[in-house]
């Protein structure tokens, strides 16, 4: 059975970088700056004061709201300020900056192992938000508000999405195959909170190490699977990795629970392991550091918080004169203002871009040839959306699906006219929002 | 760093793919017919062709010149233009029809509309449509139409200006017209009557029979546009429905199926000018519909109508609906599905 979506496209995929290359802990950072919001949901409120010594996973916030997870220190060291620093998005908010003091201290109770066996579900989701888990894959949304799904809504399934169908990155693939018992024990977790019968690990199918181990260590388990996708971008978004799986689709701007699935990285699920049975909070990560302009690419463990330009240094540093540095991968990831823009909870990859790779194209007209409305994987009319936008029509662009689409850039990709189609859905629903706002 | 970094929205890789190469592509696939026309038709094919273009190239050129926008003749699809309004001429014609033709695609059926991807008509199929309007003596009358001979054929004591005649799908219309109730008259014994010695399906398929001067070669053209399938430029629906609409419907009809599809401009105008991406329909499903309705018209008005071709104003008339089709062929979304009710 062939496991796949409509639409999609395959571009080259980059990952002969960093593919063979086990994860490597970065250096301790000297200074590190931790957003309080790092997720979507309400910010974090900060409940350090300038001067605190903190250590290792201590908390340095509460959460701000059920939609809201705390963050933690991922050094010990001196808070030497709160202050607005501009985050890789490029946007300026509070973050808290810790000086090190170079003993990298645990925090009290971090990092021993717990009996979890007995754990009821509430215990494990209160754990989870506690330690600050929101998703691995980019979009850093607080795992334990998807694991409370309401009464009336039946999980039967949780997918962990091991597909990474982003060029470049291989966090996901290495982690895959270097941890897969903890990656498994999270998926159980997160099976046991919500109840759900069956799990499903879904990996493209150019990653068949990975696809390989994760088969052998499941082997055992009966209602566990692991399923390999086709190779094809974006293969990895939520609706379409449920549709591949269980052939179910997510209703129009409803969510995976509506047809009776959660799903969650397998860098997450990594985390939820890590947070319960560990009780370890969310302080790092494994970040791919790559591209053709890295001279040595990695993949390391980095401590949240930490300059983009430490990782950079540490994979050898540059060959070439970048133009351009992306948080993430190359198709969904944000362009970076400032090179020192801090590693944060959904730092997936830090992706340099040679002069060539950054070329900034002038926006051709559109020519109808089609190409975007044959790949968009939601079935809309990208064109014809954008064109709506251009010209103010935001409730015909509404209309046409904008609110659906999820920008994951295949329809710019292909565009022969190099036309910013991302860009203006931007545009689009931020007006939108604010036409709704004003309503 | 000193420098600033690009910041862009996502995504931050881009194809290969452009409309440069989208249109040199197509240029470079019409090269087996135009050579195939050369063969037939001599060198006055190729010299009404360079016509064709270098009118078609200049207009555009100083067109964007004089309204002050880039000049983007090097993206290919000025010389696609010339050379597709030249295709669709008879090989006799005055050369300055043809220049002035490509004059009038270029610059009111393309500049005018605001250029490349803004035209609501094939700019070449505009331009024959002018042409026809105003020339119809020569663009129609057997005079001008060469009746094709190798040109080698000229070392043996042929000369081109020897031989005109009617093409195939005039001797049905006379047929026609002559007696409309013999609808299944033979046309390859009508076409051996009138001159064609030995006139086959063979002959129509490689394109030895006379008409306008890149259409006779169905050989060629699917050559041509195998290759632009292969490189994912031509969506195969509108040629394979717009063809086998011809072939069901002259069939339905009576006509001999295989006849029509070889003769004429009607691989030309499938496999060139109906895939023409700015003035087709975007989805697939349209894009079907819209190869239906060309596939129609064509036969009406071979069969009913006072033109022996129909392939062009079929194109043209399409190309209105275009808007309309798109209209009602908007995709259904992913996810507009019933909601799963919870078990």
């Amino acid at each position: 059975m062939k496991y796949t979506f409509k639409g999609g496209y395959h571009p080259p995929d980059g990952k002969e970088f960093s593919e063979k290359k086990s994860i490597e802990k970065m250096p301790l950072p000297k200074t590190v700056a931790i957003h309080l919001h790092q997720h979507i949901g309400a910010p974090s409120k900060a409940i350090v004061a300038i001067g605190d010594e903190v250590k290792v996973g201590q908390p340095l916030s509460e959460a701000g709201g059920f939609v809201s997870i705390p963050v933690h220190a991922s050094i010990s060291g001196k808070v030497k300020a709160i202050a607005k620093i501009t985050d890789a998005g490029g946007n300026k908010s509070d973050a808290v900056i810790i000086e090190s003091d170079e003993k990298d201290e645990m925090f009290e109770g971090v990092g021993i192992k717990v009996d979890y066996d007995n754990f009821t579900a509430d215990e494990i989701k209160k754990k989870i938000a506690a330690c600050g888990i929101a998703g691995m894959g980019g979009a850093r949304f607080p795992t334990h508000v998807k694991l409370s799904p309401p009464a009336d809504k039946k999980i039967d399934y949780i997918i962990l999405n091991g597909v990474e169908c982003e060029p470049y990155l291989t966090a996901d693939d290495r982690l895959m195959q270097e941890s897969p018992e903890t990656i498994i024990e999270g998926l159980k977790l997160m099976m046991k909170t919500v109840n759900a019968s069956n799990g499903i690990i879904g990996i493209e199918k150019n990653k068949p190490d990975s696809i390989k181990i994760m088969t052998d260590k499941t082997s055992s388990i009966d209602n566990i699977k692991v399923i390999d996708l086709e190779v094809k971008y974006p293969q990895g978004g939520e609706k379409q990795l449920i549709y591949a799986a269980i052939k179910k689709e997510v209703p129009s701007g409803g969510l995976p629970m509506d047809v009776g699935v959660v799903v969650s990285n397998v860098g997450t699920a990594n985390a939820v392991y890590e947070a319960v049975a560990l009780n370890k909070p969310f302080y790092e990560r494994v970040v791919s550091v790559t591209g053709e302009s890295i001279k040595d690419p990695k993949n390391v463990l980095a401590r949240i918080g930490t300059p983009s330009s430490e990782l950079i240094e540490f994979a050898g540093g540059l060959k070439e004169d970048i133009y351009k540095v992306v948080n993430g991968g190359p198709m969904m990831g944000a362009a970076m203002y400032e090179m020192e823009a801090p590693v944060h909870k959904g730092t997936s990859g830090i992706l340099c871009l040679s002069k060539e790779n950054a070329k900034v194209f002038t926006e051709l007209a559109c020519i109808s040839c089609g190409k975007c409305v044959s790949v968009c994987p939601l079935k809309l009319l990208p064109t014809d959306i954008q064109l709506n936008i251009q010209h103010g029509k935001y409730e015909e662009s509404e209309k046409l699906g904008l609110l659906d689409c999820m920008l994951c850039g295949t329809c710019a990709y292909v565009c022969p006219s190099k036309r910013n189609l991302v860009h203006w859905f931007n545009v689009g629903k931020a007006k939108i929002a604010e036409m709704k706002r004003k309503a | 760093m000193d420098k600033m970094l690009i910041v862009s929205a996502n995504p931050h890789i881009r194809s290969k793919a452009s409309v440069t190469k989208i249109m040199h592509m197509v240029n470079l696939s019409l090269l087996p017919a135009l050579f195939m026309s050369y063969y037939y038709f001599g060198f006055r094919a190729i010299f009404l062709t360079l016509v064709s273009v270098v009118s078609a190239v200049v207009t555009e050129a100083a067109i964007q010149k004089f309204r002050k926008v880039p000049v983007t003749v090097s993206d290919g699809s000025a010389i696609l233009t010339g050379i597709l309004l030249a295709f669709n001429v008879p090989a006799y014609i005055p050369w300055w029809i043809v220049m002035l033709g490509s004059f009038f695609a270029i610059a009111i059926a393309k500049q005018a509309f605001g250029g490349l991807g803004f035209n609501i008509f094939n700019p070449a199929l505009i331009g024959r449509a002018f042409m026809l309007a105003s020339w119809p003596v020569e663009m129609t009358s057997n005079k001008f139409w060469a009746n094709p001979v190798a040109s080698f054929g000229a070392k043996t004591g042929q000369t081109m200006d020897a031989i005109s005649s009617a093409t195939p799908l005039n001797l049905v219309k006379t047929a026609l017209k002559a007696d409309p109730t013999q609808i299944t008259c033979d046309i390859l014994s009508k076409a051996n009557d009138a001159g064609y010695a030995g006139a086959t399906y063979w002959d129509l398929f490689v394109g030895n029979v006379s008409g306008c001067i890149g259409e006779t070669s169905f050989l060629a053209l699917l050559i041509g546009v195998i290759f632009l399938m292969i490189l994912g430029l031509v969506n195969w629906r509108v040629p394979f429905f717009y063809i086998g609409g011809v072939f069901v419907f002259t069939w339905l009809l009576g006509y001999d199926p295989v006849f029509h599809i070889l003769a004429g401009g009607l691989a030309l105008g499938a496999f060139y000018m109906a895939t023409d991406m700015v003035t087709s329909p975007i989805s697939n499903k349209g894009n079907i519909i819209f190869a239906i309705g060309l596939a129609f018209f064509t036969v009406a008005i071979r069969i009913w109508g006072g033109y022996p071709e129909g392939v062009s104003y079929s194109i043209l008339l399409m190309n209105c609906a275009v808007p309309l089709i798109n209209k009602f062929t908007v995709p259904k979304k992913f996810g507009c599905v019933k909601p799963v009710k919870a078990n």
